[in-house]
């Protein structure tokens, strides 16, 4: 049972990762309408970012601040550059756009910051919390703030003009355009939004895993997991599959013997694949009906 | 090479049927065009550089395997990020079958393509309850579970665990006077070619017409009377079989095969093949080969430290000039040089 209990709260720790990656990727699935394979890229390169501007001696709040900003602006400048010239292009076309991106910023990073990982402070210290050895101070935040965002977001979609601005935008640009959506604007926000979030969750999962360009690869499969199995268009849904994925992946590698630690991964999206077959738009989705 | 040649008149024959004169003279060109190229790609090897002699064999492998995805993604509209799977699966059941059980190289084909289109068949059932971006997320899956599952310390006695297997170039048969790169790479050649011959004639079929039926709509496709399920499933088989067929030939090929070489990597490399070349256009499958095999080597030429940039400016730049691949830009250079077919 303490076996269990260890286990649980391990998976919630590292699930509070994958919930944050999740929810960036659904931010931005809403505002354009396709995952961004880039997206764990684009929050290490935010991340370096903070880390920069905390060696030329910035306080570690300004850094963070500074860090969204930038991203937030980087984001947007993405959209403009790369995203908007092929809004019309055939999905797969937009796809490879985002293997482009991935490779660009991973090497850039590598390129101006090395590979050699880095640590990366944590404003809410490292100690154990409560007497924990598995979960320190900081994981504990991290979880809060996983909430604290979500909450966040859902106040901005549900209740601010600009939130329901661009839900149309995406759901329906044709008719968001003749209520006097800025459509192009709109989604430019999202690509802004989605690369600030992204930033938050880089700066968050740092102080765990350490600071390299190789960072994000591991964590963005399992933020791409979570946010499918909760349903990509549902942010409630992500951080439910982010800690559904944490535990499931702490506990088959736990419980399930022999094959259980080298296979903990396989096991974890074999389960995931088992409950879309059941359920296809994910856990929380909405179902896409079609008018015939 | 007289075998070459004689498939791709074969080709010309089956394809003259019905056809109108004007119709009839543009296959003539292309058969015409079919077969000079590949007689200039056989005489290749005669000519260039044994590591070059290599590197072009292997395009032809990536192609093969371009095509299987093509397939799957390009005609019957099912998004694949997992095709290092079966690419793996016929490299291992080529490499085994040599290694362990001394079965001679060609016999590994067929093998590779009859395990391959089963397990695609298998994989493609429960694929059919996802769309899109979930399907993806299945394929991917795979893709990430592979390089695991080849490592288990169960299979270790055959696979030969994280060091792989290590496979003999095979000898020209009949001592013809080739080296063995040589005599790969007219081998693939051939094989390519059959592969390529039966794809293209495969979707021009009635079954061919069914799976695009089904890309461009299902409901439609399935009020014509198309068994929606079926046709995906084995789709998914045949994609399969391709890529599996591409497998065996490159661990023949490259006398290697260890888990590590077909990771998720291989899977996105194999997809940006497929767009680079054109989703749809079988032939893109040969510039899409060329594309994933070259042009990380010509960025890491332009810069050491920036190579993965490099690559990644040229595939967005190449992608904003051309959104539709070489297919799209073919398209494009055909309406301006004639009238376009009314």
């Amino acid at each position: 049972m303490e076996l269990l209990g260890q286990q649980l709260t391990a998976g919630i720790a590292s699930g509070a990762i994958y919930a944050c990656v999740a929810l960036a990727l659904v931010m931005i699935y809403q505002a354009i309408g396709h995952v961004n394979f880039a997206q764990g890229e684009m929050a290490m390169f935010s991340t370096f970012i903070a880390w920069q501007l905390m060696r030329w001696g910035l306080p570690y709040w300004a850094a963070f601040a500074g860090a969204i900003v930038i991203s937030f602006a980087g984001g947007i400048l993405i959209d403009r550059l790369v995203f908007r010239p092929i809004r019309t292009a055939a999905v797969l076309t937009q796809i490879v756009m985002f293997v482009g991106l991935l490779a660009i910023l991973n090497s850039a990073a590598g390129f101006i910051w090395d590979f050699t990982s880095k640590s990366f402070p944590s404003p809410f210290g490292a100690n154990p919390l409560l007497g924990s050895r598995l979960v320190s101070t900081h994981q504990a935040t991290m979880v809060i703030a996983t909430f604290v965002l979500l909450v966040l977001l859902y106040v901005f979609f549900r209740y601010t003009r600009v939130g329901l601005a661009m839900q149309s935008a995406t759901e329906n640009p044709a008719s968001a355009r003749l209520v006097g959506v800025r459509v192009e604007w709109m989604i430019a926000l999202g690509w802004g939004m989605a690369a600030a979030i992204g930033a938050i969750a880089g700066m968050l999962i740092a102080p765990v895993v350490f600071l390299e360009p190789n960072m994000m690869l591991g964590i963005l499969l399992y933020g791409f997991a979570a946010a499918v199995l909760g349903g990509l268009s549902s942010p409630g849904g992500a951080v439910f599959g982010g800690f559904a994925v944490g535990i499931i992946e702490n506990l088959a590698g736990t419980y399930i013997p022999e094959v259980g630690g080298e296979l903990k991964l396989t096991i974890a999206l074999f389960i995931i694949i088992s409950v879309l077959v059941v359920r296809p738009t994910g856990l929380f989705g909405a179902t896409h009906t079609q008018r015939v | 090479m007289a075998n070459l040649d004689d498939i791709a008149s074969g080709f010309g024959r089956t394809s003259d049927r019905g056809i109108d004169d004007g119709r009839s003279r543009d296959r003539q060109v292309s058969v015409a065009i079919a077969i000079g190229t590949v007689a200039i790609l056989a005489l290749l090897p005669f000519v260039l550089h044994s590591f070059f002699v290599f590197q072009v064999t292997m395009v032809m492998i990536y192609a093969i395997a371009i095509i299987g995805l093509n397939l799957l993604t390009g005609f019957n509209g099912q998004l694949s990020l997992g095709h290092a799977a079966f690419y793996a699966i016929g490299a291992y059941t080529a490499a085994i079958m040599m290694d362990s059980f001394g079965v001679s190289y060609v016999w590994t084909l067929p093998a590779a393509a009859v395990i391959c289109f089963v397990f695609g068949f298998l994989f493609g059932l429960p694929a059919l309850r996802l769309d899109g971006i979930y399907l993806a997320l299945a394929t991917f899956a795979l893709s990430v579970a592979t390089p695991q599952i080849l490592k288990i310390s169960l299979f270790e006695k055959w696979t030969g665990g994280v060091q792989g297997l290590v496979i003999t170039k095979p000898d020209p048969p009949l001592g013809l006077p080739l080296t063995q790169d040589q005599w790969l790479y007219v081998f693939t050649l051939a094989v390519t070619s059959v592969m390529y011959v039966v794809a293209k004639n495969l979707v021009r079929t009635r079954t061919g017409r069914a799976m695009m039926a089904i890309r461009d709509n299902p409901l439609a496709a399935r009020s014509m009377g198309i068994n929606n399920p079926i046709y995906k499933a084995v789709t998914f088989g045949v994609s399969g079989l391709y890529t599996g067929v591409a497998g065996a030939l490159g661990a023949i090929v490259v006398q290697f095969v260890a888990p590590d070489s077909f990771t998720i990597y291989l899977s996105v490399a194999l997809l940006v093949g497929l767009v680079v070349g054109g989703v749809g256009w079988l032939p893109g499958a040969f510039f899409g080969a060329a594309f994933i095999l070259f042009v990380p080597n010509v960025a890491e030429h332009l810069s050491k430290g920036l190579s993965g940039a490099a690559y990644g400016l040229m595939l967005i730049v190449l992608m904003l000039v051309m959104p539709g691949g070489f297919a799209g830009a073919m398209r494009l250079a055909s309406s301006v040089l004639k009238k376009p077919p009314v």
